[in-house]
């Protein structure tokens, strides 16, 4: 007993430390240079772009990847062989390392890449994806969506599995079609699941880095500088910590403020509660 | 037998049947030709890399690449790196997890609220937010450019404390009365963590271990701050460093070494994927 309270005091004592650590140095920032670093958020001309590209990169991807996992979880929602086959298919890249992922897609988006050399055989000259503004955030977010919808569908796909076959069939004599069955039917009975990757997946395309780093290192200019992406430059390649720790905390202050709104949207949103 | 009924009576047609698997089929494009792409431009010779027409099969594969691979950076250590902290931390998060988790859903002890009000603030904590802290920190302890900074805050920080979360709600699903029988049986509550719980927690224990594996795996910000030596790198980080002397890449070699890197853990996932698969998928629900 004794044991088990000490091996769980210990890593919270440390979550606990490391959560308030941050405090400790902002407060040390604070004190030394009082609000400049504020100040300099308040005045740096980058921070709106910034925060804008950060905006852009969640929406698309989170509408994307839910949008698509929803769909693929319909599809696959059959009993056959044929369907393990494709979910496994959807799944695989959730399994390819991040980096070597993000490398192949980097590969083929080059100006004389595989897509664009696609492109050229049907008689279309493709755009220097990662080079102009539009595409290279465009390709951030697929990139993104690809590698991560498998995992988003499979918990739609264990949620729609719970819904029960009853309902669906007396629906379907009451007359209701595919799509009246998909809106009336699933979607309220797995909105619980949907309100629960939707928070994972705002949370998670909050801290998007490697992507961005391999794939476009922020650019052009700084149409794909994300607030991580930033805070990482401004933190570790021009050694500005204090200003770091600054855009550290407000990275920390969005997912606290969506995470407070989903969760009052919670209430209204979701149909029932299991 | 009632479902393929109803997928007999909904996709009656043989014409619907060829649009439905032609439209999944079209949509697994993007997942695959990736991989496929990767492994077969990785055979290309340098020169034939971007050849126009694109080949779908190298004409004349070579495995020079992969030999370039292990010359040009030290790539066996810097996979035995990344194998090791992976499974470092894993078995770290798992015994840290189920003993923390168990602890909040049977043990009864003061301030037990307020701590497990710190676990979820945990959750919601990204750890890039901690980053420059810790990076203080580790530069105090003289831990920079070592694997401790990769494998404690791992184990301890963002990563086990989602782990602690989903072990503590699997635990409190299991019936007490097992454990109640045990303990007449004169078992301790040691005893009964790691042979009555720990036993019928294997799915959850699964799930846990692979979130764990694939986040550390995965991991790139950390080891770009922390690790400054080829030597001492992880995979992502090698991978991205395969550049000639202007910073251009050499894709064939970068291809071949991202090949190395995806393909093993492609390949048990493939042999395991219904473990895979299902076991994420309980443990996502019950999250």
């Amino acid at each position: 007993m004794l044991g088990i309270i000490a091996f769980v005091l210990v890593p919270l004592g440390l979550v606990v430390y490391f959560s308030f650590h941050e405090w400790n140095v902002l407060a040390g920032t604070f004190t030394f240079v009082g609000a400049e670093n504020f100040e300099r958020f308040f005045t740096d001309p980058k921070v709106a772009p910034v925060l804008q590209s950060t905006a852009i990169f969640s929406t698309g991807l989170v509408v994307l990847n839910i949008a698509l996992a929803l769909l693929l979880a319909v599809m696959l929602n059959r009993r056959s062989r044929a369907m393990i086959v494709y979910r496994t298919i959807f799944f695989s890249p959730v399994v390819v390392s991040l980096v070597a992922w993000t490398i192949v897609w980097s590969f083929l988006l080059q100006d004389n890449g595989g897509i664009n050399a696609l492109l050229a055989t049907v008689g279309i000259e493709g755009p220097n994806w990662l080079r102009e503004g539009p595409t290279a955030m465009a390709a951030v977010i697929v990139v993104q969506v690809f590698k991560n919808v498998g995992l988003n569908m499979i918990l739609f796909l264990a949620a729609l599995q719970g819904v029960p076959k009853e309902l669906e069939e007396a629906a379907r004599i009451d007359g209701a079609g595919a799509r009246v069955l998909f809106t009336r039917i699933s979607v309220p009975l797995i909105s619980p699941t949907i309100l629960l990757t939707f928070i994972i997946t705002i949370v998670g395309s909050l801290q998007v880095f490697a992507q961005v780093a391999v794939l476009t290192q922020g650019g052009p200019g700084t149409s794909t500088t994300v607030l991580v992406y930033y805070l990482f430059q401004q933190a570790f390649l021009f050694g500005r910590f204090g200003y770091g720790s600054v855009l550290a905390l407000v990275l920390f202050a969005i997912v606290l403020v969506l995470t407070v709104v989903q969760w009052q949207l919670r209430k209204k949103w979701v149909f029932y509660e299991n | 037998m009632r479902t393929d009924e109803a997928i007999a009576r909904s996709k009656s047609s043989p014409l619907k049947k060829i649009i439905f698997f032609g439209a999944l089929s079209l949509l697994a494009v993007p997942f695959v030709f990736p991989t496929w792409w990767m492994i077969t431009s990785s055979l290309k010779p340098i020169s034939d890399i971007f050849a126009f027409p694109p080949t779908l099969w190298p004409s004349d594969p070579t495995l020079k690449a992969y030999a370039d691979v292990f010359v040009l950076q030290p790539f066996a250590r810097q996979y035995f790196n990344s194998l090791y902290i992976a499974a470092v931390v894993t078995v770290g998060t798992m015994l840290v997890s189920s003993l923390a988790g168990y602890a909040f859903a049977r043990i009864r002890f003061r301030g037990q609220n307020a701590l497990f009000l710190v676990v979820l603030v945990g959750l919601l904590i990204p750890s890039e937010v901690t980053i420059v802290p810790l990076f203080q920190i580790f530069i105090n302890l003289g831990l920079i450019n070592t694997h401790w900074p990769l494998i404690l805050v791992s184990t301890f920080g963002a990563p086990s404390v989602l782990a602690t979360f989903i072990m503590r709600q699997f635990f409190i699903s299991l019936p007490v009365e097992l454990e109640e029988a045990a303990r007449l049986d004169g078992l301790g509550r040691f005893a009964i963590w790691w042979r009555i719980a720990m036993p019928l927690a294997k799915t959850a224990l699964a799930a846990v271990s692979i979130f764990t594996f694939l986040h550390i795996w995965n991991l790139y910000l950390e080891p770009t701050v922390y690790l400054l030596t080829p030597e001492l790198f992880t995979l992502p980080q090698a991978l991205t460093r395969y550049t000639d002397a202007y910073g251009g890449e050499m894709w064939n070699v970068q291809l071949a070494a991202a090949t190395l890197t995806a393909l093993p853990v492609l390949i048990v996932f493939v042999i395991a994927q219904k473990q895979f698969v299902e076991g994420l998928a309980q443990t996502g629900l019950k999250g």
